[in-house]
């Protein structure tokens, strides 16, 4: 949707698109308010995060993109200092009712860290660990969901010859595919992704990006990014963040085109603010 | 937003905005001299000058050079800055517009060709009233929209829009008149068969500033209203737009 013809039914219809809101969701978040030690991180956010769609959060340093993704997995429970208001809600239940076990929302709604952080142990104990934890499963059935777990995770080919070998022998962007296949092992519904590529080169930020586009047909995604071109690359929609505040939530392709608060577009276009 | 002609000034990097500057200023010199090259061309066949004629038709080749070197620009402007928003659509403009002056050329070109076969052949100046007419309409049209271009003044653009459909009908009753001149004297038809071409490049014209306008549209308001019907424009829903 890079432009649209000018008729009056036409903008009608673009208004349309651009609203999210008619999307079908995932998660939804509901006037979320977050703080730290009293200083607001998040300010009554509310946004609705589409089914199996790329999802990215961009905004300065400080904005709140991460608090925001820390939040969807209830990172922040163990930190004392940390207030909250509002609701998250992960296919319509509140993932912080008390019925909810934050050990069975994490697998629901797996997270990759911008640091590769395999155990130290080896490649398929990696991906084997959640699986280990889950409970009981034959050898066979185990292989089975590690090979397709690093199969997914574009890996399997690069180490199917070592699985027996440690994980940090592996390059950092392996080490981060690794912990791709680790996450996707336990079939979580949402990966979330704190800036999954900014310390890889760019090639292996290139297999990173075209892995994000393939596992979108199983899962939904969520991505925050210091690197506006790569939101631009991946995303279906794109939230930019300031201050803790939502300020423009629209279709990748709109928001980079023509963004409608100039407040996004001097973000986008490296402008003064 | 909407996006005016301070906006592309305004970033962090003051190399950008030199960048893109330039190629508003570069655009706008390559349409000062299309301008011109059709400003010469009419006056060279009212005129009967074949000198004038022929220097339009020698100059095509350095509005050629001007667009050759602006999409240059565009593009090392597109690899090394991914520019996005209102930078992308200046520089997608750009390109656009580049491609319809060098047309403008063309056709300017081409009129100054059929001002020499008329000044040498010497017969009558059949026509030129409608040339004259047409001519002073689109280079009107061709002038606001480089204007609008400059100031990114979204009224004046959307005027040029509408304005193309009158130059239409102006050419549609001057080919009407010329066709009469042809029955009624069977030994003019080479010559206005010349002018016949003058006023069908000078209609192409009219439709390379329609574009240029109309680039203008998606520049501020980042809407493409290329092959709509101006009078289904609603003019009020663009300029309202956020």
């Amino acid at each position: 949707m890079l432009a649209q013809s000018a008729t009056p039914a036409n903008i009608a219809e673009r208004e349309a698109v651009i609203d999210i809101a008619a999307a079908d969701s995932c998660l939804e978040i509901q006037a979320l308010s977050l703080a730290y030690a009293g200083t607001p991180a998040l300010k009554e956010l509310t946004l609705r995060v589409p089914r199996r769609r790329v999802t990215a959060f961009i905004g300065p340093s400080g904005c709140g993109k991460s608090t925001l993704l820390r939040a969807l997995n209830r990172l922040h429970d163990l930190n004392e200092t940390v207030s909250r208001r509002g609701e998250i809600r992960l296919e319509g239940q509140e993932i912080h009712a008390p019925e909810v076990a934050v050990a069975e929302l994490r697998r629901r709604v797996g997270m990759v860290f911008q640091t590769p952080n395999p155990f130290p142990m080896s490649i398929y104990e990696n991906v084997a660990f959640g699986l280990r934890l889950q409970g009981d499963m034959r050898k066979r059935q185990r292989d089975e969901v590690v090979e397709w777990a690093l199969r997914s995770a574009a890996l399997w080919d690069e180490v199917k010859a070592r699985l027996g070998d440690s994980a940090w022998s592996l390059s950092g962007g392996q080490q981060q595919r690794l912990v791709i296949a680790r996450t996707l092992a336990v079939k979580p519904e949402v990966l979330l992704l704190d800036e999954p590529a900014s310390a890889l080169d760019p090639i292996s930020t290139l297999k990173i990006e075209e892995l994000i586009r393939s596992l979108k047909s199983q899962l939904t995604l969520v991505l925050v990014t210091h690197n506006m071109q790569q939101a631009a690359r991946v995303s279906d929609y794109t939230a930019f963040l300031h201050d803790g505040e939502l300020v423009e939530y629209a279709p990748t392709d709109a928001l980079f085109t023509n963004p409608r608060l100039a407040r996004t577009e001097n973000y986008i276009t490296g402008r003064m603010a | 937003m909407d996006i005016t002609s301070e906006t592309h000034s305004q970033h962090i990097s003051k190399q950008f905005n030199q960048e893109l500057e330039e190629l508003k200023t570069h655009l706008m010199a390559m349409g000062g001299l299309v301008e011109k090259q059709v400003q010469e061309a009419v006056t060279a066949l009212l005129d009967g000058d074949s000198r004038l004629a022929e220097r339009v038709r020698d100059n095509d080749n350095a509005v050629n050079d001007m667009q050759i070197k602006i999409d240059d620009e565009c593009t090392r402007v597109l690899a090394r800055r991914q520019p996005a928003a209102s930078d992308l659509r200046l520089v997608l403009a750009v390109i656009r517009a580049t491609s319809d002056l060098e047309r403008i050329g063309d056709e300017a070109s081409k009129i100054a060709r059929n001002a020499m076969s008329l000044a040498e052949a010497g017969n009558g100046s059949k026509g030129f009233i409608e040339v004259r007419h047409i001519s002073e309409h689109v280079r009107k049209m061709v002038r606001d929209a480089l204007t609008a271009f400059a100031r990114f003044d979204l009224d004046l653009a959307l005027e040029v829009v509408h304005e193309d459909e009158a130059v239409d009908s102006e050419y549609t009753t001057a080919m009407r008149s010329l066709m009469t001149f042809m029955m009624e004297d069977p030994r003019s038809i080479t010559s206005v068969l010349s002018v016949m071409w003058i006023l069908r490049a000078l209609e192409r014209i009219g439709d390379h500033a329609n574009n240029l306008a109309e680039y203008v549209v998606y520049l501020v308001k980042g809407l493409d209203i290329r092959h709509t019907d101006p009078d289904e424009l609603d003019d009020e829903a663009i300029k309202r737009r956020g």
